[in-house]
């Protein structure tokens, strides 16, 4: 009996220890795709400014009240605007930048398939 | 026929490509943040700066009266320099300032506003600076002027002798 009290204990306690590291991990995550709006080229993750700080508290204190990433995204782009997300959304603006690589890519693809068929 | 197409869709594209690169040279990139918000109060709940007692943000925006929320910490020096104009912003009566005394210690902010003043109605304290983020506040000294639950206008870095003519203006506007 006592034995499976202790085993019951330790499995426990490793559960804990997996769903916290599942929440540092998405809190990395997406402290990894927020850009440190008062520092030059860096991350919220990667920055120790007072801003990175508390924000890195904020998306913490967000997961552990269950909001999903994109809910996190979503409050922090109504808060900051856009601009505080690394990747950009896609939307009028952004046509151009998103759709360019691929125009590109369809391009070069049909000049190679032209080139080889030209050969045979 | 093909020999003289090939060169004329390259000049073609070449000029397009080099109109949206001349173009996008002229626009700034450097970034700058929206100022005139119009967005709601974000609703909290802080421990009041002087005792431990909890306000929250409902009880302070009631009335139909401006209100300049500061962020302001004793270790931030720009925040010396705004202190003067918050004082003669005091003195007018249409205006509550309310502090948000960020990530700093009571000993020092205690003697910070014994040696130059305290012009606040209210100083709620914000320990680890997350009630500044839910109000999309970039750090130290950040002022949000609030007219009827609403966020007319935000004045990153400190203030000046400028904001206060523009915040007198915005105030006698109403009045």
């Amino acid at each position: 009996m006592k034995f499976i009290n202790i085993f019951l204990i330790v499995a426990i306690i490793l559960n804990f220890n997996f769903l916290k590291a599942d929440e540092i991990k998405t809190e990395n995550k997406i402290a990894k795709n927020l850009r440190c709006l008062i520092c030059q080229g860096q991350s919220v993750y990667d920055s120790d400014s007072e801003f990175a700080i508390s924000l890195k508290l904020v998306i913490k204190n967000k997961i552990q009240e269950g909001l999903s990433e994109d809910q996190i995204y979503n409050f922090l782009k109504m808060k900051y605007g856009e601009w505080i997300l690394y990747d950009p959304v896609f939307n009028r603006n952004t046509y151009f930048l998103w759709l360019l690589p691929i125009l590109i890519f369809l391009a070069g693809g049909a000049i190679i398939i032209k080139r080889f068929y030209n050969k045979k | 026929m093909k020999s003289k197409f090939v060169p004329l869709i390259l000049i073609f594209i070449f000029s397009i490509t080099f109109v949206i690169f001349f173009k996008g040279l002229k626009n700034s990139n450097i970034y700058t943040p929206n100022t005139n918000l119009k967005k709601e109060v974000p609703s909290f709940e802080l421990k009041s700066f002087e005792n431990n007692s909890i306000i929250i943000s409902e009880k302070i925006f009631t009335d139909n009266k401006y209100y300049l929320m500061n962020i302001w910490a004793s270790w931030c020096v720009p925040c010396k320099e705004e202190h003067k104009f918050l004082m003669k912003l005091k003195k007018d009566e249409r205006i509550e300032l309310i502090g948000f005394n960020y990530k700093d210690n009571f000993t020092n902010a205690s003697s910070f506003l014994k040696d130059l003043g305290n012009p606040y109605n209210i100083i709620v304290s914000d320990k680890d600076g997350t009630a500044s983020i839910e109000w999309g506040a970039y750090g130290v000294p950040e002022s949000f002027l609030v007219y009827q639950n609403k966020i007319i206008k935000r004045f990153i870095g400190p203030i000046n002798n400028e904001d206060l003519l523009e915040i007198q203006k915005i105030i006698d506007e109403i009045y």
